[in-house]
């Protein structure tokens, strides 16, 4: 950028000097973007600094007055995480539904998504449908049946009962972003399988799978994602065997008050896990909010 | 291996794609499918290989009855108009396919695999994805694994149509080799007559989802039993006056008249409607019984070493198929010669009445 500018400036000539006229205004109009982005960033990025920053301090720290770095470096709140059992099993607790989530999902997702791309059937439609709207409702809403079911049934506390309980939403979730990237892939392909003589399963674990394995890895993003950050449904189903980290974070409340150093350290280490996953289907991501419909 | 179609129908949401086709396909013939876009090319392609069931009628393969049975049972192969190959297996592996889900032994896998492609020009890129080639490669694969396995029949629905016109020819030719040798049925679906007549063999003409007619393609293109058989088997489309017999001499709707041929002189008086193909008008007289016509030029189309002229009176739009390059002005006159004894004579209902004599007659 700026060297074209020098360039220019070194002839004199009429001519171009119309040209650097003509130029300097797209110039200040890209410094004028990039400003914009700049504070936009910060003000994105600065409750997330604030939090990193807070998990650093010690407590009285915390309290004392405003302070925009550690002045006094700590690492305290983040060992206390890993050696206390009842902080990091609330990661592993919340880990575990979320993974056994994300598998149960997208093994039924799969082959529903294969049906609903592929084939014509009475009322296809309305299920399809009928699936999104499950989407639109609060989890909230399906609070108490689930509750009362797994209560009776003796899931409560469990994590399987999590794990189902997301599949709620994260089931029509995923055949939705699966059905579209699904249909982008021609029938003829499918067709040319069962004439060379694959069988149904083969053709789809080896032939089909392969072919929308992008597609894959952003709805287990997108599953990822939502059952990660579910905290209604995962908080009251559990009590204390399978309690998810967000919730073991909303009772710190301690002999000596909160604990704000821990509770900081607690929420970086939550939003670490997404930024491990969305590093990996970054270039995916955008394909997949289309859901698959380019 | 025969192929037997016995008056398919196939309906799909109360639309008819195919009506009434019955159809005999030999053993080792190379039949040729020629209609328009929707004609129904494909429906019918989807049925022998049993992709699609007919509505009603019967198939039959090797005088067995297999009107339900999946294609996957079914010993036939298919190429698309689309490339389609298996995006994430080598072209090796692509051609592979079809012989290790036959579990064939793995060294005459290879050795076959290595043979198509020698013949297919694609031997050196056998370890790459296949969109990692141009167009015309991957086709190549495509119809690699079509030939790879010993079908009884080999379906290829317009595989030329996405590719550019010299590989086109070059297939064409392979074609025809890899067929000579082989005693499958191949169906070759194709939009144009040119590509039909190229390939030679047989020809079956489609029209909206019938069998306009089916013989060697020869006789349909010389001998069309009807009018529709001629527009479709004639590039670019025969050209069609109306007219009227009486005694001895014909009259065009605009009020000319000729003599008749000694050919026509047969056919009882009544409208009737003749046909004449593009290449046969010229600009020069070429016999005593030309007809001459007077007429304007519309465009003059110059495709390579050939021109298509189109011209018109007050009442007929023709065309003409001239060899070389020919430069024309819009409106100008011209006066175009019709030999008699080339033309075709349809009856009102488009039923063919008169073949030129030199082709056999009627």
């Amino acid at each position: 950028m700026g060297e074209s500018e020098m360039t220019d400036s070194t002839s004199n000539s009429p001519a171009a000097d119309a040209r650097r006229r003509r130029q300097a205004r797209p110039v200040t109009r890209q410094w004028r973007k990039r400003a914009l982005m700049a504070t936009y960033i910060v003000f994105v990025l600065l409750p997330v600094y604030w939090l990193l920053n807070m998990s650093f301090q010690s407590n009285t720290e915390i309290l004392g007055g405003l302070t925009l770095w550690p002045e006094d470096f700590t690492l305290e709140h983040y060992a206390k995480i890993f050696t206390d059992a009842n902080w990091y099993m609330g990661y592993v607790n919340s880990i575990t539904y979320v993974a056994m989530n994300m598998a149960i999902s997208i093994v039924v997702a799969l082959p529903a998504a294969y049906a609903f791309s592929r084939y014509q059937f009475i009322g296809d439609k309305h299920l399809f449908f009928w699936l999104l709207t499950n989407l639109m409702a609060p989890p909230a809403v399906f609070l108490l049946p689930y509750f009362q079911l797994y209560y009776t049934v003796g899931l409560f506390d469990t994590h399987v009962a999590v794990a189902l309980a997301h599949c709620l939403f994260n089931i029509p979730l995923a055949v939705w972003i699966l059905e579209g990237f699904m249909s982008g892939v021609p029938k003829e392909i499918d067709e040319t399988a069962f004439i060379d003589g694959y069988s149904f399963p083969r053709f789809f674990v080896r032939i089909f799978v392969p072919m929308i394995s992008s597609g894959i890895g952003v709805t287990l993003f997108f599953l990822f994602m939502f059952s990660w950050v579910e905290l209604l449904l995962a908080s009251t189903l559990t009590a204390t065997n399978a309690q998810p980290i967000a919730s073991v974070m909303t009772q710190t409340k301690g002999a000596s008050g909160i604990d704000w150093g821990t509770l900081a350290a607690a929420g970086a280490l939550t939003i670490l896990p997404g930024i491990v996953v969305v590093y990996f289907v970054r270039n995916h991501i955008a394909k997949g909010f289309a859901l698959g419909r380019t | 291996m025969s192929l037997i179609l016995e008056n398919i129908d196939r309906l799909v949401g109360g639309e008819t794609y195919i009506n009434d086709v019955s159809l005999e396909l030999q053993p080792g013939s190379f039949n040729a499918l020629l209609g328009r876009t929707l004609s129904g090319k494909t429906s019918l392609m989807r049925l022998m290989a049993g992709l699609d069931a007919p509505t009603r009628g019967r198939v039959w393969m090797n005088g067995e009855d297999v009107t339900g049975r999946s294609v996957r049972k079914r010993n036939v192969s298919m190429v698309y108009q689309q490339f389609i190959n298996y995006p994430n297996l080598s072209v090796y592996d692509n051609i592979a396919s079809p012989l290790r889900l036959a579990r064939v032994k793995r060294r005459e896998i290879d050795r076959r695999v290595r043979e198509i492609a020698e013949m297919l020009h694609i031997a050196p890129f056998l370890d790459r994805l296949p969109l990692e080639l141009s167009g015309g490669q991957q086709q190549r694969t495509a119809m690699g694994r079509a030939l790879v396995k010993d079908a009884d029949i080999i379906l290829f629905d317009e595989p030329l149509v996405n590719l550019d016109y010299k590989l086109r020819e070059e297939f064409r030719d392979e074609l025809r080799a890899v067929f000579a040798e082989r005693n499958c049925i191949a169906v070759y679906a194709t939009t144009e007559p040119a590509e039909a007549l190229a390939l030679g063999g047989n020809s079956a003409v489609l029209h909206e989802g019938r069998l306009v007619q089916y013989g060697r393609t020869e006789e349909v293109y010389h001998r069309p039993r009807t009018i529709l058989s001629a527009e479709m088997f004639s590039e670019p489309p025969i050209n069609i006056i109306d007219g009227c017999v009486s005694g001895t001499e014909v009259t065009f709707d605009s009020g000319w008249h000729f003599p008749l041929d000694d050919d026509l002189r047969a056919l009882p008086a009544g409208e009737y409607r003749f046909g004449v193909r593009a290449s046969h008008i010229s600009l020069t007289p070429q016999a005593g019984d030309d007809i001459e016509m007077r007429m304007s030029v519309d465009l003059a189309e110059i495709s390579g070493s050939e021109t298509f002229l189109h011209v018109h009176n007050e009442r007929v739009h023709l065309t003409v198929h001239l060899a070389g390059v020919h430069e024309f002005c819009v409106d100008a006159p011209v006066t175009l010669y019709v030999p008699t004894h080339k033309v075709y004579v349809f009856d009102r209902e488009g039923a063919v009445v008169h073949i030129p004599s030199h082709l056999g007659g009627i």
